[in-house]
């Protein structure tokens, strides 16, 4: 029971990252039709932001919670930044031409964002500092949960109420759910619609960048290529949850990684190997998919042709 | 939704293609390849990737056994000159370099690469063009079947599997192991299956296996699933990228057991990813740089002065490499590849600063290893023991303590300085070992 227990935690550790990642597929999703493939780059610069804040303001020589705060923060602000300028100076110019267009430029910034990296900052992987002293917690029996992990998930739950608050009961939420409820019709109703996508790609790195010093506090480990398999899984996360559907992303991320884990703690028993754990991920998509084509929460809604 | 499959098609064709994206990376100057002027060796590792330190290490280490070489006026009056590449620890990326260096710098020899995955698929070509090459420190024994151009100038992972295996059953008292291996390399699957081997043969059970991809971050999983078993020990061949962080975790788990490995976990950041979680830990290594030998400690002194930084195994043995190549073309006359070829493998009894090396039949070194204790709080391995492959025999018999040289040695008939240094080693290993009975 205590094993269960502990691979449980240690899967809803990973699904609250892919969840916070997720949401920002989600949300940009929701409101340009738009697959923004540099996304999962956004969660490993966030990372790397983090990385450089805490070397550069001495975090790293004495841990505390106030050094971590301001990381965190830090590096969601530099990722919101690079959120709205990608959306600016690459998105914008070209969402006037076919989806496909727009597609295609967020996978050359997603390349461009991690080659970027691979010049400047070297490929190798780096150790991130611990912020924080991370100890042991015992639940009950053998379960346990670490500092780092209990952080994971504080965080990222004061997040997502965060976003639920700011999308439901704010002037600019409400805006962005008119938005993603028509574009056009919002403009007309005379709602700037550029600062709400703006708003909203910020919004989306922002919470990117907490899950990527989040996971670099827990796996302190940290490469110019570590969003690409992140960012694989949170993107199908959003889609099994059903794609621009805010719970729903949560619910794909906490699914997905529990599901790896439990496969790699107890597929050994029904013969699939812990190596498989990535494909368990890809399989759930597809099942869901062909069950729900619009992912567990979403709404079946008439493609306009 | 048609719309959007495709697309998500085409997106995964190139992120997968982005992998293999070719940035060919800037040499050294390239001169004639003529008979005369200076001798180009290609040499090819990891410096940025994923196990760069292993790169770096053996990138030092030969440059400085060509500056030592030139600075004693070359062989045979030429000087050696080092063309590097980086091959970003990938296999494809380093089956692309070894092609430049052959075929576009001309080079007489190669030496490289570390990872053994990355010189499975170099190897091929250097057996082609027949241009020897020699890997410092590749240990999967599939690396020198290529053919008989490659060769090597370490133990094998049989041995070296088998030396974790030994001690775990024989110095820990070990009666359970589980094993985590990387399921990307051949390296860790040849080691696990080794290890498996002969831990099974001296009465031990493997009570868990289980595998991780490489650049994998989360391995609670694997751990928890192990916890409940509760074994003796664990048994980690992998590179020091993962096992640093595999450490972490397994302690945030509680699980205390000793963690063994072998020699990929030898680099500087294994220390800033593991931390205190390295303890009790030991791995399997070709040389300790504690050995109070004059030749291993001018080595050690020399590499300090000229990088700054105390030198690896794989330092180590890439300056024996080089130093070995160099002793072939004196013995070759000259840098004719099939003469080359035939000196390398001829090599025997060449004392380097890892032990004696003599290439068998299938080009494989054979050597004594050592087994290192993990001391984190120094950031250094500290000697622990040193353990010989079979039809090896220690220098010093076990019921005599005088430091005879007069020994039966398969390997050799001569024996030369080297074994006076395990002679030293072994007494060391007394010492601290009635050092930790006190403690």
């Amino acid at each position: 029971m205590d094993t269960f227990v502990q691979q449980l935690i240690n899967g809803l550790t990973i699904g609250s990252i892919y969840a916070l990642i997720a949401l920002g597929y989600t949300m940009v999703y929701g409101i340009l039709r738009l697959i923004n493939f540099a996304h999962g780059d956004i969660y490993m610069v966030g990372a790397y932001a983090g990385f450089m804040l805490a070397v550069v303001l001495g975090f790293d020589a004495n841990p505390s919670v106030f050094g971590f705060a301001v990381t965190l923060l830090g590096a969601m602000a530099i990722a919101a930044a690079l959120g709205m300028a990608i959306e600016r100076f690459a998105y914008r110019p070209v969402r006037k031409f076919s989806k496909m267009t727009t597609l295609i430029t967020a996978i050359g910034m997603s390349l461009l964002i991690e080659y970027l990296f691979i010049f400047f900052f070297e490929p190798k992987p780096r150790s991130f500092p611990p912020l924080i002293s991370n100890e042991n917690h015992t639940l009950f029996g053998n379960a346990t949960i670490s500092t780092s992990q209990i952080l994971i998930f504080v965080v990222s739950i004061f997040l997502m109420i965060a976003l639920q608050y700011i999308i439901f009961y704010t002037k600019i939420g409400k805006a962005m759910r008119a938005v993603s409820f028509n574009l056009n019709s919002a403009k007309l109703m005379g709602i700037n619609t550029d600062f709400v996508i703006a708003f909203t790609f910020a919004l989306g790195s922002a919470l990117a960048a907490a899950g990527g010093v989040l996971t670099a506090q827990y796996n302190p480990k940290i490469d110019p290529l570590m969003g690409v398999m992140y960012g694989l899984k949170a993107f199908v996360a959003a889609v099994l949850g059903g794609i621009g559907n805010i719970p729903g992303a949560v619910l794909g991320g906490l699914v997905i990684g529990a599901a790896e884990t439990l496969v790699v703690g107890y597929g050994g028993y029904i013969g699939i190997p812990s190596t498989y754990r990535d494909a368990v991920a890809f399989a759930i998509l597809i099942i869901v998919l062909l069950v729900r084509p619009a992912g567990l929460l979403g709404s079946n809604v008439q493609e306009k042709v | 939704m048609k719309n959007f499959f495709l697309a998500f098609s085409v997106i995964f064709s190139i992120i997968l293609s982005s992998a293999c994206v070719d940035k060919s990376a800037n040499s050294g100057n390239v001169s004639t390849g003529s008979d005369t002027g200076d001798i180009k060796v290609g040499v090819y590792g990891d410096t940025t990737g994923a196990t760069s330190s292993f790169g770096q290490s053996t990138k030092n280490g030969i440059q400085l056994a060509f500056d030592e070489i030139n600075a004693a006026g070359g062989v045979n009056g030429r000087k050696l000159q080092m063309i590097f590449e980086d091959d970003q620890g990938t296999p494809e990326k380093a089956k692309t370099v070894i092609s430049k260096l052959v075929n576009q710098d001309k080079v007489v020899a190669v030496l490289g690469e570390v990872a053994s995955s990355n010189s499975l698929a170099a190897a091929p070509v250097a057996q082609e063009a027949k241009i020897p090459m020699i890997t410092p420190s590749s240990t999967n024994p599939k690396v020198t079947e290529v053919g008989d151009y490659i060769s090597r100038v370490c133990f094998i992972d049989p041995f070296q599997g088998s030396v974790m295996a030994k001690f775990a059953a024989n110095t820990l008292k070990a009666k359970t192991a589980a094993i985590l291996g990387d399921n990307s390399s051949d390296y860790s699957k040849g080691l696990t299956q080794f290890f498996e081997q002969e831990f099974v043969k001296l009465g031990g059970t493997i009570i868990n296996k289980q595998t991780y991809a490489q650049k994998d971050q989360d391995f609670k999983a694997q751990l928890t699933q192990m916890r409940d078993q509760k074994p003796d020990v664990i048994y980690i061949p992998g590179y020091y990228g993962e096992v640093g962080i595999i450490a972490k975790q397994a302690r945030e788990l509680g699980m205390n057991q000793p963690l063994l490995g072998g020699d990929g976990w030898d680099s500087p950041e294994l220390w800033k990813l593991g931390g205190a979680a390295l303890k009790p830990a030991y791995i399997s290594n070709h040389y300790s740089a504690d050995n109070p030998a004059p030749e291993i400690q001018n080595f050690v002194k020399a590499y300090q002065a000229k990088f700054n930084v105390a030198p690896d195994s794989l330092a180590a043995l890439a300056y024996d490499s080089a130093k070995v190549l160099a002793d072939a073309i004196k013995r070759a006359n000259g840098t004719d590849s099939a003469k080359l070829k035939d000196a390398i493998n001829a090599t025997k009894n060449f004392a380097g600063v890892t032990g004696t090396i003599s290439l068998d039949a299938s080009r494989n070194a054979v050597k004594s290893a050592v087994v290192l204790e993990l001391n984190p709080a120094a950031s250094k391995f500290d000697f622990k023991e040193t353990i010989y492959p079979e039809g090896m025999t220690p220098p010093t018999a076990s019921t005599s303590n005088t430091n005879t040289t007069m020994n039966t040695n398969a390997m050799s008939n001569t024996m030369n300085s080297n074994s006076m240094n395990s002679n030293t080693m072994n007494s060391n290993s007394t010492m601290n070992s009635t050092m930790n009975a006190n403690k």
